[in-house]
Order: C-alpha cells, then structure tokens, then sequence
C-alpha cells in the first residue's frame, strides 16, 4: 500500500516552516538586539510608546527618527487625537500621551497625571478656492464665525469681499471642513473663536463641539486631505501640515487690527508672551488672541502628559531621555517645520518643577 | 400595425400578442443591458486601472526594504517594507489558529455531525459569524485581549483575524468534503482502515485541491482587513523586535499594511500618499496573483 | 470498527496478518480523532457565543445607563454626554439603500450579459475577472473613493445637479449641513456599490449559467424572446441563488467600514436630510471615535453601537434564511 498521506504532511510541515521562517523574518530585520524580556527589564534601546494629538506629530516623529538615528532609543507615537491621548495615558495603554488641550489642575490631580508644554505651534485655516494662492486670502474672527455658523455660506460674499478689495472671489458654495474626533486643535481654534468673536461663535471652545455645519476629517491630516479633495472648501490644520501639503493658507487680523500670515516668527511672538512659570504646576495656559503687531493669533502650545506614579522604571525613564534630548538639541529641528521650542528657561523649570513627580514607587524617575 | 404569429403547436387559444411589440421589448432590454453592463465594466476596470496607475510609481527596491517614513519632509526613500512583514506575521499566526482548527470543524460537519442537531447549529452559527461585520471583530479582540494586558499587540490582530477566517475554513472543508463520493470513505473502511485514516488519509487527499484552494482564499481574504486590526495591532514606523516586550508580536503594536494605508491616504502629504496606492498595487497583485495561482494549479480540468 | 471487519473477514490472507498487527493499537486512534473534531466544531459555536456575550457584557454599563434612548436621540456626542445612534443609523441605511440601488440592477444586467448576450469566450474572461475583482479589499475602495469620487463629485457633478431641476426634489435637495456633495451619504453609497457589485454579478452569473439549457431551449422554441426566456424562466429557476447573494451583499455594505470611513463626511450631530448631506455609518462611528473614548460609559456605549450593529445584520441574515426558504418552496428552484 502506499504510504498515507504524506503530501498532507508535507504540506503542514511546509506551513509551519513557513510561520517560523517569517517570525524569523520579522526578529532578523530589526537588526538584532532588539530588547527582549519583560517589562522590568531597563534597556535603554527600549521603545517608549506614546499617542495622541495630531497637531505635534510631524515634529515628534521628526524627533523620533532623529533620536532613533543616535542609537538612544525609539520613539512610537501614534496620532490619534488629543482625547485619544489623554485617555490612553490615563488607562495605562502608553508611555506618554500627546495632548493640546491641557487638563485643568483639578482633573490632573482626578487622574494622577502631570503635564508640560513640548512645543507650540499655530493653528492655521486653509482654503481651497480656484484662483486663490497662498496668503492672498484675508479673514477675521468674526468672518471666520460666521463661515463656521454656517451664515456666510459663499466664497463671495459681501463680508469677504470687503475685506479683500480686488480679489476675484468666486460664486462658489463653501464646504466647511472641521475635526470629526476629539482634538486639541479645535480646543485651540474654538478658543479663539470663543475670545475674538464673542458675540458670534455660540458653540462653545472645547475638543469636540457640536459644529453647525461642515464635515468631518479625523486628525489635522483627515482636514488637510478633506480640504485638498473637496473645491471650494475651508479648515483649520497645525501649520506644519498646510506648508509641508503645499496648502493655501490666509492671512488673519490679529488683536491689534493688522493682517498677519503665519509663520514662525508670528508664531513665536505669541509663545513669547506666555508665562509658564506662572502657570505651575499644572501648566494650563491658552495662547491664543495674544496683543503685539506680529503675533498670529490662533497659536497654541502641544502637551506631554505622564502618569505620575509609573510602573516600570525603564519605560518612563525612556521615555523622559527623549524628551530631555528634544529639548536640548531638538530646536533647529522644530524651527526648520515652524514650531517654537521650548526655552531653556522654560524647560529647565520643568525638569525641576514637574518631572519630579514622576515616580516608581516613590523615587523619582528622572535624575538631573 | 400589429401582426399576430400562431405560436407553434397551438390551436389559437393563446393570448394573441403582437410579435413586434415584444421584438421591440427583446431589443431595448438587449440595447441597454449592453450599455448598463459595459458601463459597469467599464467602472470596475477604470477602479484597477486606477491603482495601477497611482500605484506602479512607488515601485521600486526601496519600497520593499525600507521602514516607513515618520518625517513628512521625505519624498522618497523610506518604504512599506516593514508593514508588509508585519501584515505577513499577523496573517500567518491568525492562520496557524484558524487553518487547523477549522479545518478539523469542517471534518467533523462533513463526517462526523452531518445532519445531527449539533452540527446543524454548528453550521448555523458558522453562517452566522461569517456575516459580522471585521469591526465588531476588532472590538471583540480589544475586549478579550488589549484591554486587559493594557496593550495593543500584534497577537490581538491575528486572533481578531482568526476569529473571521475560522467559520470560512470550516464551511469550505465541509463543501469540499460532501463532493467526496461515499464510495471512496466505503472501500477504504471496508479495507480495514481505521476512521481517522480514512478520513484524513483517504477524503481529503482526494479534496486537497479543493481545500488548499480554500485555505488559501480565506487567508488572502483576511490578509487584507483593516478593521479588526484597527483597535488590535494598530500600526508602528518601526520593524517587529522580537516576540516581546515594546517592539514584539505580543508586547506592542505591530506595522502592518492595510492600516498604514488608511493612515497614509488620511494623510496630506503627496509620497505618503504615493506610499499608500504602492501598498494597494501590491495587495491588489497578491490578491488577484493568489487567486490565479490557486486555479491553475488546483482546478485542472475544471471550467473557470 | 473491528465488529465490521469480523464479518467482512474472508479467508485468511495478507490483509489479515496487516489487520491483526494493527487492531491492537488503533483503538484508541478514532475516538481521540472524534473527539479533536467535535471541539474544533464546537469552537466555532462558542467563539459566536463568547462573541455575542462580550458585546453584551462590556456594554453593560451602556445598556443600564442609556438604554433604549440611544436608538431615538440623533446626536453622537459623548463629550456632551449625549449617546444618540440615530444619525448613524439613518446614515448607514440610505447608504446601503443607494448602493443597493445601484448594485443589484447593474449585478443582473452585466451576469445577463456575460451569460446570453456574448460570445462565450467574452463571457468567461469577464466573468472571472469580474471574480478576482470581489476579492479586493474595502479599503481600496475606500482610497479610489477618497481621490477620484470626491474631488469628481465635488467639482463637477453636484454642482450640475444642483442647478438642475433634480436639485430641487426633497432627498437631493441640500440640507443645513451640506457641504459640497463631494463627502456625502450619496458618495458612499456609490462606492459601496461598486464594492458589493463583482459580488452579486459573480454569483448571479453562475446561478444564471446552471440553468439547464434544454429548459431555456424549450422556451425558445415556443418562440420567447430572449428577454422572456431571461423574465419567465432563467430568473425564476436562479431566484434563491440571486436573492441569496443580494442578502450578502447587503450584509456587507450594512458593516463596510473602510470603504465608507475615508468619505461620508463623519458628521455625528444631524441627521442628513439629503443625499448629499454628510453623514455617518455605525461602523464608520465606531472606527473613528473608539480610540479616544475617554470614560467607562463612552467606551461602553460604542460596544453598544457594536452590538446594535452585529444585531442588525444577524436580522439581514434571519430574515434571508427565511426568504430563501419560502422562495425555494414556491419555485422548487436550486441554486
């Protein structure tokens, strides 16, 4: 007789070599020392894990490649939204959470976290409007409402051609563009609403708003794509996004009446005017509307939250060895995608101040 | 006007109806038929053509080397090569669950349950988890795996993954196996052969055409889900390190495919973008490629 | 076993030395196989079980603390704390009410084409590529939507129709939270369409191809026109087989996610009160609001949405069995 089934076992043999040689795959690739072993262990080629707030991501994840490219360590951030940050960090599912819209005192002390200021950065509308280029477009506060109530509902009308005298603004219908999930850039845009058209925005300043009109995109990138494929339409994105898509962004009255259009130096003007040391411990400051000629007025500063206390050493002290090696050398980096970095006034303060209550079982993480 | 034609065989007691009225009918159904149809065609081409054509200039080594790019100011280098590894890992562990285990499900519904009560509910719930949608899926592994570990994991993806390719390997076996002639499980019991043997040895080396077929269908079909994997494995820049801690297959988010490609089409970046249509070419080539594969070499003989 | 081989014992020879080597130790071998088998069936009822009881546990809190309001109140706004499924609902069913619109008659008209209408070799090509074409992932789709449905819909044809009279009637008529088109209910209910579509047509196209061509010839030789012989006798032998697909299809455009995620405009607030209003699908909702449910009771009451979900297509499914049961009653058809 012949012998049974041996293409069938063949075949499962094949299969689970198969499984193997992929698995294989998979731990060869990554170069090899990979950190092994169970979560006491603290190498510090460990990746620390973080998610959050879109608004920050092109300079975290610039900083993460630069910081990978030094051989210290891995960085894995996750845009998924300042409220996505924030609760992932407060149920313990990453190492850090991303945030722009900062916790009151109260509610970090509710879920035993810390907070600190890692960048800040202007939050910018973008249009897309045929004929219209880059910073041709005017806009304030109160026009910017109203497009947002959904009252103005054309690209020409009466309130926006006056404030752009020789524009050809189109008959066009406007599609307003907004967040579809819990963001700390609307927390930073609806602020703005909030403090500079009082009278008009009624929906309130916070991550997510119940918005009269418009569509949903997830994430600065969701706008940013939305706005891109959708003509005639309107958003609000972190200013690294509009400039590295190439987007058509405008110019916006500040608080002392002159037109200003985004960059860093705008940008910088407003951050300039913050007073972190004021704002200790809990560090919640709102930036935006900020006087002086060149500030840009929708600026805001990108969070970092922690769990104060931490179960692994290791990951948390990864983790703050990043973000100390952002703040000393990541300046340039955050300068050359328009962020402001923090000064070492500023940071200095928060390595003393704040880091300090970041602790395993009672010893402080982070050594000076 | 109206000319009446005898139907054949009748004796005028049929309802007399115009010849011409119905020819005119028969010719506007075959007119439109033939422009709705190409239409249709014509669409479902155009959505290929499309993806090539976005896709094929992403193409080249790098794609298949390099990890994907996190620094937007890129616009070349860097590539999908890590999340095709990952999604190759995750779909080949959610096989290793499902294949086996489904395989044996389907043994038992076409040999053993056949039409008892149990089987008939088997079969039932089988159909039934078969049309669930992959998001409630990938809620269900974040609900028995991620939230209670507190991690995403690469291992949540694949038993998400598993979870749907169970059902389909089953009710395939059991097709498969019921195409079997009894003839075939008569002569080798009457030889003394044992069940098992029977079974295994016997049936399905008969259907193993048939049943590579279908295991290889069920993973290329998961291979390309997003949904389970959203909440599951969610997605890293970096290759897999291992099995565990941060970086492993059980420790940690794992890159993979499908989702870097909702996240680089979300995107606005052009090269991520690029990125993304690269990632649909080649799953579009794998999937159509495994599908060819599979008839040729198993369906001989058998009309396409 | 060894009870059957007793009796079909002839004279003694070499099969029976082979049968007396082994009747020893194979005992054992058949139940142990039997009863692997029978767990590996059984796993795939308890994972449905475990299933439907996770959705039900972990939604607990969501089910006790809002209940059945979730099913009336329009808005989708946790931070708000209000939980309302209802324009996620409306949302996810006039997207597969277009998309099933636009299917099912294209999916006949093509399977109609491949099988009478054409030149065999025409029709076999096609038809497999038309296939391989329903094993594409959804998330293709979705990005084909993303970048040429929306920017098309958006700049050219909606604008068109609006200036028509269409644009007028109730149901394409902008509502307060139109947008542009171009995001929007009708967009995803086409590219769900022509998700669903290779689909239905694969499978219509076999039905159809299985009816015995002596019963078609016997209509033709009665002198039906091939669109009678199609109407009296090839749909009604393939009813339960097209109805069958049709079912499936709606399944699937009832749970799609990704295809509908990228581009129905993911507005949680308002009912769309026209096609081309943005809206949002239950499993859209889901995939975009999940990772940022912040307490107990939000994440609770998403694995609610779930369970309504899985709910809503468990009912498709009972109710296709039904149907396909009555329709084989009545016609006697297989397929």
């Amino acid at each position: 007789m012949k012998k049974p089934a041996s293409s069938w076992r063949l075949l499962l043999v094949a299969a689970v070599a198969l499984a193997l040689i992929a698995m294989a795959l998979g731990v060869a690739a990554c170069g090899g020392s990979g950190s092994s072993g169970g979560s006491t262990s603290s190498s510090m080629a460990d990746t620390a894990v973080g998610a959050g707030a879109t608004f920050p991501y092109p300079l975290y994840s610039k900083w993460g490649s630069d910081y990978a490219a030094t051989g210290a360590g891995k960085i894995n951030y996750q845009g998924i939204g300042s409220g996505g940050g924030i609760s992932a960090v407060t149920n313990g599912t990453v190492d850090f959470g991303g945030s722009d819209a900062p916790l009151s005192a109260d509610d970090l002390s509710t879920a035993g976290l810390v907070q600190w200021p890692q960048c800040v950065g202007g939050v910018v509308p973008v249009v897309n409007i045929s004929g219209i280029t880059d910073g041709q477009l005017k806009l304030n506060a109160d026009v910017l409402a109203k497009i947002y109530n959904g009252q103005i509902t054309t690209w020409n009308d009466a309130a926006i051609t006056a404030l752009n005298p020789g524009v050809n603004l189109p008959s066009t219908k406007i599609s307003v563009v907004h967040r579809s999930d819990s963001s700390g850039t609307t927390w930073i845009f609806t602020n703005y609403l909030q403090a500079a058209a009082p009278g008009v925005w009624k929906a309130g300043a916070d991550k997510t708003v119940s918005w009269p009109v418009g569509v949903g995109g997830k994430g600065n990138d969701g706008v940013a794509a939305s706005v891109k494929q959708l003509s005639g339409s309107i958003g609000y994105v972190e200013y690294a996004y509009a400039k590295q898509s190439s987007m058509v962004t405008v110019q916006m009255q500040n608080k002392d009446g002159v037109y200003v259009k985004p960059s860093l130096e705008t940008f910088a003007s407003a951050a300039s005017q913050a007073d972190w040391k004021g704002s200790l411990p809990s560090m919640y400051l709102v930036l935006v509307n900020q006087p002086g000629k060149d500030t840009w007025p929708i600026t805001g500063a990108s969070f970092i939250l922690m769990q104060k206390n931490q179960g692994d050493a290791g990951r948390a002290q990864a983790a703050l060895a990043f973000f100390d090696w952002a703040f000393k050398n990541g300046a340039t980096s955050a300068q050359s995608l328009d962020y402001v970095p923090i000064p070492k006034s500023v940071y200095s303060l928060i390595q003393k101040d704040v880091w300090k209550d970041i602790t395993v079982s009672g010893t402080p993480v982070w050594q000076q | 006007m109206t000319t009446t034609v005898a139907q054949a065989g009748n004796t005028g007691q049929m309802r007399r109806r115009p010849v011409a009225g119905r020819k005119l009918v028969d010719r506007l159904v075959k007119v439109s038929s033939w422009i709705a149809a190409w239409f249709g065609i014509f669409v479902m081409g155009f959505l290929v053509y499309e993806v090539i054509k976005r896709g094929i200039v992403a193409i080249n080594w790098d794609f298949f080397t390099q990890p994907t790019p996190q620094d937007a100011t890129m616009t070349s280098g860097g590539g999908m090569a890590n999340a095709i590894v990952g999604t190759l890992v995750i779909t080949l562990c959610a096989a290793l669950m499902a294949i086996p285990t489904g395989f044996l499900g389907g043994v038992y519904l076409a040999e053993f349950g056949r039409n008892g009560r149990v089987a008939t509910m088997v079969r039932m719930v089988a159909n039934v988890i078969m049309g669930v949608p992959s998001i409630v899926v990938g809620v269900f592994a974040f609900g028995i795996i991620v939230k209670p570990v507190q991690h995403y994991s690469g291992f949540a993806g694949s038993v998400a993954l598993a979870f749907i390719m169970l059902p389909v390997m089953a009710r395939t076996t059991e097709d498969i196996l019921n195409l079997v002639p009894n003839e075939l499980r008569e002569s080798g019991l009457a030889m003394g052969a044992p069940r098992w043997k029977v079974t295994l040895g016997v049936i399905c080396r008969a259907a193993r055409g048939g049943l590579i077929t279908g295991a290889t269908l069920a993973i290329v079909r998961v291979a390309g889900e997003t949904a389970p994997l959203l909440f599951t494995a969610l997605s890293s820049p970096y290759w897999m390190t291992g099995l565990f801690g941060p970086g492993g297959f059980f420790g940690g988010p794992v890159a993979n495919l499908t989702k870097t490609m909702f996240d680089f089409s979300g995107s606005p970046y052009s090269y991520w973008v690029q990125l993304a249509w690269g990632g649909a070419l080649v799953i579009i080539v794998a999937v159509l490629g495994m599908n060819i594969l599979v008839r040729l070499l198993f369906q001989r003989g058998k009309e396409w | 076993m060894s009870t059957q081989t007793e009796y079909l014992a002839g004279p003694a020879g070499p099969r029976d030395a082979a049968k007396a080597a082994t009747r020893g130790r194979l005992r054992l071998g058949d139940p142990i196989f039997r009863v692997i088998a029978t767990i590996c069936g059984l796993i795939v009822a308890v994972s449905m079980f475990g299933l439907t009881a996770v959705l039900i546990v972990d939604s607990w809190p969501a089910i006790t603390g809002v209940g059945a309001k979730m099913l009336t109140t329009v808005a989708w706004e946790p931070s708000q704390g209000q939980y309302g499924a209802l324009a996620a609902l409306v949302g996810t069913a006039l997207s597969t009410i277009v998309a099933m619109v636009i299917a099912v008659p294209l999916a006949l008209v093509i399977a109609l084409l491949l099988v009478e209408l054409v030149h065999p070799t025409v029709g076999r090509v096609v038809g497999t590529a038309i296939e391989m074409l329903a094993a594409i992932p959804s998330i293709i789709f979705g990005m084909v939507g993303l970048f040429v449905v929306v920017p098309w819909l958006q700049a050219t044809v909606v604008p068109w129709l609006l200036n028509t009279p269409l644009g007028k009637v109730p149901g394409i008529k902008p509502g307060p939270s139109f947008a542009g088109g171009g995001l929007s209910v009708l967009t995803a209910g086409i590219v769900l369409a022509f998700m669903v579509l290779p689909f239905i047509t694969a499978v219509s196209r076999d039905v159809l191809r299985m009816v015995p061509q002596v019963t078609k010839e016997a209509g033709y030789g009665m002198g039906s026109t091939t669109w009678e012989v199609l109407r009296k006798i090839s749909l009604r032998y393939a009813n339960s087989g097209i109805v069958g697909a049709i079912f499936i299809g709606l399944g699937r455009a009832l749970g799609e996610t990704m295809a509908v995620a990228f581009i129905i405009g993911s507005v949680y607030n308002v009912l769309p009160h026209s096609l081309l209003d943005p809206g949002t699908t239950i499993a859209s909702l889901i995939a975009n609001t999940f990772s940022e449910a912040t307490s107990k009771l939000d994440v609770a009451a998403l694995i609610e949405l779930g369970l309504i979900l899985f709910l809503i297509t468990l009912a498709f499914q009972v109710l296709a069995q039904i149907w396909l049961r009555r329709v084989q009653r009545t016609t006697g058809g297989r397929a």
